[in-house]
């Protein structure tokens, strides 16, 4: 199909144009930031200082892009988009990759359109800047919300040296996501790694001064600071939509093939609401991307797009989260493990064999298993501990020297190369074979990888001793 | 003939040094045999696994072919090639030059797979030539002559390997597959602060040795080297300097493993974050090696998970420094040198692609004939298999089975069954020699002379202990005769009105040798200065080796890539799933692999009794809580199925495997035939077909 555009060049437009782009199809991106598309899930990277700029740019996407210049308008019935620089641009397709923005908290002295110096939104490329620019030479930090973002914020400017304080107006961090539990001990972990946390209280008031700015919390508490953050959710854009007349509630309303309620336009990624869900991952909206794409491109024009359940993952350094599922619902298994002075929690919930929800926090080896049982909807190890503590699967590879050869049995394969039993040793033992090398002359034991030496000699050794015979 | 003699195992590429003797009979009724020494030799350091040790049981096994058989009958040679001749002249004058195939192996010397070329070119004039090592590693030669410019398997010697402070083996499991190479592992643990990574979806024993085992979902191993490579990036790892001197792409590299941030490689893989940082943190502390092996490079994407691989490797700075680099595990005996010169549909000799007009010129001259002459590309091994029967109506199979061995093998079998001719050299009746009109009988390793590249590129000699029996050719002295027959009789060439080839074919390896150092002559793969004599002197001789006054090459890449501007390329590689992933019809992965104490098809090995004792039978691993799902108990006999076809096998559970994937060694036959289930998927490069992974269903039988 020719004359795809797309609204928005954040991670959804940007894969859209580049699925489409590999099925044939030339699409024009239209996208409001000035630069071209960047990894929104590195810019915590970026504020930890762990990459540059360049580390977090796109592959290129293919079609025509146009940056710096926001659509304004939709004319659905002339088909055309207006950008704020009055170009117009038709479209057969429309496809809203509109994203999300921040959403800025009540707070009294908090101007959400003009926030003051020392104060930003943790969102964008641009914002990322502003957050390093201030913490220059800053010394502490507070980062309202506790969520996944507000958390990640809060470890890269730790990471930067910065104290930081993170104030969650909920009695437990990322409470979507976790349990009062494994909150507790995040809590700690966060601690030693200089973050303060302050949970069931939420900012009341601000106050800048010249070189800081004061928060007073809900409980009366002031706190002076170098740098705000605020990281207290996002709004899916809808603006544009809902002004064309486009059916919108939380986010634009779309179909199981992502189409809004004109069949000519689409909505992608955290501006669309499926199913009554608004998004705010990229799993979803990359999926959503190649759906539209496969429907766009012809390639199958009856594609649906099938919601993945959600897994989400908070992974810097020292801290190691993983929570998916839900962790409510009547006659579920609920198995836990808590090692608080290690900061490990492990808390499952099985229903019917598989895996309904889980938090993983710490050092749980297993993690990486786990998500996938859940994702794939695959029946739990019948031992449930495997999956709460297990490291690997298997046992050691190569013969171990028992602590003593007489408790090994006479049929353990001692030299796997070979196909030595411990049997076959012990009778060339008692054939006169009283060392490794005439031992490997009759019974080529030891003499492939070599790894079995030291159990041979151990046999060797122990008929020795228990025989009284020199070697 | 000597009563000793230094040679090389007959099984896989790490050509294990061993002597072979001759002992005289003890009494009257014994008889005289071939008894195998392990040698100390830098491939395996003295060491020899069960495989090599009974490698001379074959010699005077009563299975072991004597006499040419004419559909099913024994025959004179004479009889034998005049009815190979009649057919192949008829049928080329019915279907065209085309119509007449060659299939090879990797096991064959460098001498027989140059000649076979040659033949296929020159003798039958067919275009449609390729063999075996399209299963093995063709997808790491694909991506190294890509990124390298160039392809030896191992770009550095052996010994690097225990230098090394990191170590990353990607679907190689070398202590079952090569045993003696292990010795290096055992070396490279004791290097000070080492590290000894394993990706194998399977803890085996190679991966339960490791330090750090990642076990990803089959078929995830490309999403895992970008990963790997987006943590390098992202902890400031790599060696931005190599990267700008001596190599071009990282960009594009960079901006594709961005989308590969560590949580989203942990939900496609399985491998948690923490180990991904480990492996990528271990890999850029100090000299590190890359190996890949069957694991990574039999799936469809194959060339690409390799240069992922390469990528990481590249962006290391690794590639070119000792104790340094990335390689990949060749496994057939002369896996490496069977892919130089010329048995592979698209080349010549030298590693020369066969539509380049200055490579036809110089091989043409070699062979005495007209450059116009020469066939272009063929057919790839599992796309001319597949047309066995349509426009292929005669196939000539040398060192080979792939009736075990090739993938969606029942279709291949009907394939076989198709053709008007099928002519099988070999030593012993394999199943692919139970489909032949003409069965060939051959000498073995034993009986003959000649050499192998092994892993490393190191040009090696096989010498024989004693003549084949009475009634047994060898592999050239049949290519020379046919080719004279095909040349000298009424042959189809002539009554298209074209002169008869007046290229010679030798049968004395060391006459073919001498012809392959001419035609490899400023080919990549360059034998010009290596001969039978320095190969014996300098224990083995690493190509490329141009002249016979310079030493050969046992470190590539240490100045300079291969590519004409001297730099490496990095490839921007995606990530996709497995041509076919599970779903509710058959709802389990099934990956494929080997066991110790068998060769390949089995061809071989299934009929030497000391390791029929230990593997004789095919099984299928499943885990435990798998089989208890499924209602099998150890050793119950369990049918899998996939699209394709089915195999009936003992189960054997182990805690080793995934739960959601069973394996099952290919070695075998019959009911026990894994390949029956594998997938005929191809990469788009390579031509490799998807043995790695396939969806199947597991219930009892």
């Amino acid at each position: 199909m020719d004359g795809v555009v797309i609204v928005g060049y954040g991670m959804a437009g940007a894969r859209c144009a580049a699925d489409l782009a590999r099925r044939g199809v030339k699409a024009t991106v239209v996208g409001a930031e000035p630069h071209r598309a960047y990894n929104r899930i590195l810019l915590s990277n970026l504020l930890a200082g762990k990459v540059d700029e360049t580390g977090v740019e796109l592959p290129d996407s293919g079609g025509a892009i146009r940056t710096g210049s926001p659509v304004v308008a939709i004319d659905r019935g002339a088909q055309t988009v207006t950008c704020a620089d009055g170009t117009v641009v038709e479209y057969e397709h429309l496809v809203l990759a509109t994203g999300a923005t921040a959403w800025i908290p009540p707070v009294e002295g908090l101007d959400p359109d003009a926030l003051p110096d020392r104060v930003a939104v943790f969102r964008t490329l641009d914002d990322c800047r502003r957050i390093l620019d201030y913490s220059e030479g800053a010394r502490t930090a507070i980062v309202l919300g506790g969520g996944l973002l507000g958390l990640e914020a809060a470890r890269g400017l730790a990471g930067r040296g910065l104290s930081v304080q993170v104030v969650h107006p909920v009695g437990h961090l990322m409470e979507r996501q976790i349990d009062p539990d494994a909150s507790a001990i995040l809590a700690g972990t966060l601690a030693e790694l200089g973050i303060t946390v302050h949970t069931g209280v939420s900012g009341a008031r601000l106050t800048s001064g010249p070189d800081s700015v004061t928060l007073t919390l809900s409980d009366g508490r002031e706190l002076t600071t170098d740098v705000l953050v605020l990281s207290c959710g996002v709004r899916p854009e809808t603006g544009l939509a809902r002004d064309a007349g486009l059916a919108v509630e939380r986010g634009i309303v779309v179909d199981d093939r992502l189409r809004t309620s004109d069949r000519r336009i689409s909505a992608i990624g955290d501006c669309a609401q499926h199913r009554g869900q608004v998004g705010g991952l990229v799993a979803p909206a990359w999926a959503q991307a190649e759906v539209v794409a496969r429907v766009l491109s012809g390639e199958e024009p009856l594609a649906a797009y099938q919601p993945a359940p959600i897994v989400t993952r908070l992974k810097a350094n020292g801290i190691d989260l993983a929570s998916m599922g839900t962790l409510d619902g009547e006659h579920h298994e609920d198995l836990r493990f808590a090692d608080p002075a290690r900061g490990t929690y492990a808390r499952l919930r099985i229903h019917e064999g598989r895996v309904s929800g889980a938090v993983l926090l710490g050092d749980n080896p297993l993690v990486g298993q786990v998500i996938q049982l859940f994702d794939r909807g695959a029946p739990v190890p019948s031992d449930r501990r495997a999956l709460l503590l297990g490291r690997s699967l298997g046992g050691p590879a190569t013969a171990q020297v028992a602590p003593t050869p007489a408790l090994m049995p006479d049929a353990v394969t001692v030299c796997q190369c070979n196909t030595v039993s411990k049997g076959s040793i012990v009778r060339a033992w008692r054939d006169g074979c009283r060392d490794v090398a005439a031992i490997a002359e009759r019974t080529r034991a030891t003499t492939g990888c070599g790894t079995c030496t030291d159990a041979v000699c151990g046999i060797a050794d122990w008929l020795s001793a228990q025989e009284g015979v020199k070697a | 003939m000597p009563a000793e003699v230094a040679t090389h195992c007959p099984y896989c590429a790490l050509q294990c040094g061993m002597t072979l003797r001759i002992t005289k009979p003890d009494s009257a009724d014994d008889r005289e045999r071939v008894e195998v020494a392990p040698r100390d030799f830098p491939t395996n350091r003295g060491g020899l696994c069960q495989k090599g040790w009974t490698a001379a049981e074959l010699l005077d096994h009563p299975e072991r072919l004597r006499t040419p058989l004419v559909e099913g009958t024994p025959a004179t040679w004479g009889e034998a090639y005049a009815f190979i001749v009649g057919k192949i002249e008829q049928i080329q004058r019915e279907h065209g030059r085309d119509a007449v195939a060659v299939f090879g192996g990797g096991g064959l010397t460098n001498e027989k797979a140059y000649a076979l070329g040659k033949f296929a070119r020159v003798a039958l004039r067919t275009k449609n030539i390729d063999y075996n090592g399209r299963f093995c590693m063709s997808s790491a030669a694909a991506a190294g002559m890509r990124a390298f410019g160039v392809d030896r398997g191992l770009p550095f010697p052996l010994a690097d390997i225990g230098k090394a402070k990191t170590l990353m083996l990607v679907g190689a499991n070398v202590a079952e597959t090569m045993p003696p190479f292990a010795r290096y592992l055992t070396e490279q643990r004791d290097v000070p602060g080492a590290t000894q990574i394993v990706i194998d979806p399977r803890a085996t024993p190679t991966a339960r040795a490791a330090t750090l085992h990642l076990q990803p979902t089959p078929g995830t191993d490309l999403a895992l080297a970008n990963g790997l490579l987006h943590i390098a990036i992202a902890e400031g790892l790599i060696d931005a300097e190599y990267l700008d001197t001596r190599t071009t792409g990282f960009d594009d590299v960079r901006k594709m493993v961005a989308e590969y941030w560590p949580a989203r490689v942990e939900r496609l893989t399985g491998v948690p974050i923490a180990d991904l940082e480990r492996a990528a943190r271990a890999l850029s502390d100090g000299p590190a090696i890359i190996l890949t092996a069957r694991g990574a490079e039999q799936h469809a994407k194959g060339v690409d998970t390799v240069t992922a691989f390469v990528n990481l490797a590249l962006a290391l700075g690794l590639p070119g420094r000792p104790g340094s680099g990335y390689g990949c595990l060749t496994g057939q005996g002369n896996g490496q040198g069977g892919r130089e010169h010329g048995q592979k549909a698209d080349q010549l000799p030298g590693y020369r692609k066969i539509d380049d007009p200055a490579a036809r010129e110089h091989v043409a001259a070699v062979w005495g004939v007209d450059p116009a002459d020469l066939p272009g590309p063929g057919r790839s091994a599992y796309e001319l298999l597949d047309s066995l029967g349509e426009d292929v109506k005669a196939l000539l199979v040398f060192g080979s089975n792939p009736v075990v061995s090739a993938p969606n093998a029942v279709h291949v079998e009907k394939r076989l069954r198709n053709l008007d001719l099928l002519v099988v050299c070999d030593f012993v009746m394999s199943e692919t020699a139970h489909l032949a009109d003409v069965v060939l009988p051959t000498a073995q390793w034993a009986e003959e002379d000649g050499t192998m590249t092994n892993l490393e590129g190191r040009v090696l000699r096989r010498k024989a202990l004693r003549k084949p029996p009475p009634g047994i050719g060898t592999d050239l002295a049949v290519l020379a005769e046919l080719a004279h027959r095909l040349g000298t009789g009424t042959a189809a060439v002539r009554a298209n009105g074209d002169p008869p080839p007046s290229a010679r074919f030798d049968s004395d390896p060391r006459a073919v040798f001498e012809e392959l150092r001419r035609a490899s002559a400023g080919g990549l793969a360059d034998y010009a200065g290596v001969t039978w004599e320095r190969v014996d002197a300098e224990d083995g001789v690493f190509w490329p080796c141009p002249s016979v006054d310079r030493a050969g090459t046992p470190r590539l890449f240490e100045e300079r890539f291969a590519h004409p501007d001297g730099r490496a390329r990095l490839i921007a590689v995606e990530h996709r799933p497995a041509v076919e992933e599970p779903d509710a019809d058959y709802p389990l992965y099934l990956t494929t692999g080997r066991v110790l104490a068998q060769y390949q098809s089995g061809a071989q090995t299934r009929r030497i009794e000391p390791l029929t004792r230990v593997a004789g039978s095919g099984f299928v691993e499943l885990h435990p809580d798998l089989a208890a799902r499924l209602e099998i108990s150890p050793d119950q006999l369990v049918r899998v199925t996939s699209r394709r076809g089915e195999m009936t096998a003992p189960a054997r559970l182990t805690e080793s495997i995934r739960p959601d994937t069973v394996f099952a060694p290919f070695h075998f036959a019959g009911r026990q035939r894994v390949n029956s289930l594998t997938s005929d998927a191809l990469d788009p490069i390579s031509r490799m077909p998807e043995f790695k992974v396939c969806a199947v269903k597991v219930e009892p039988a």
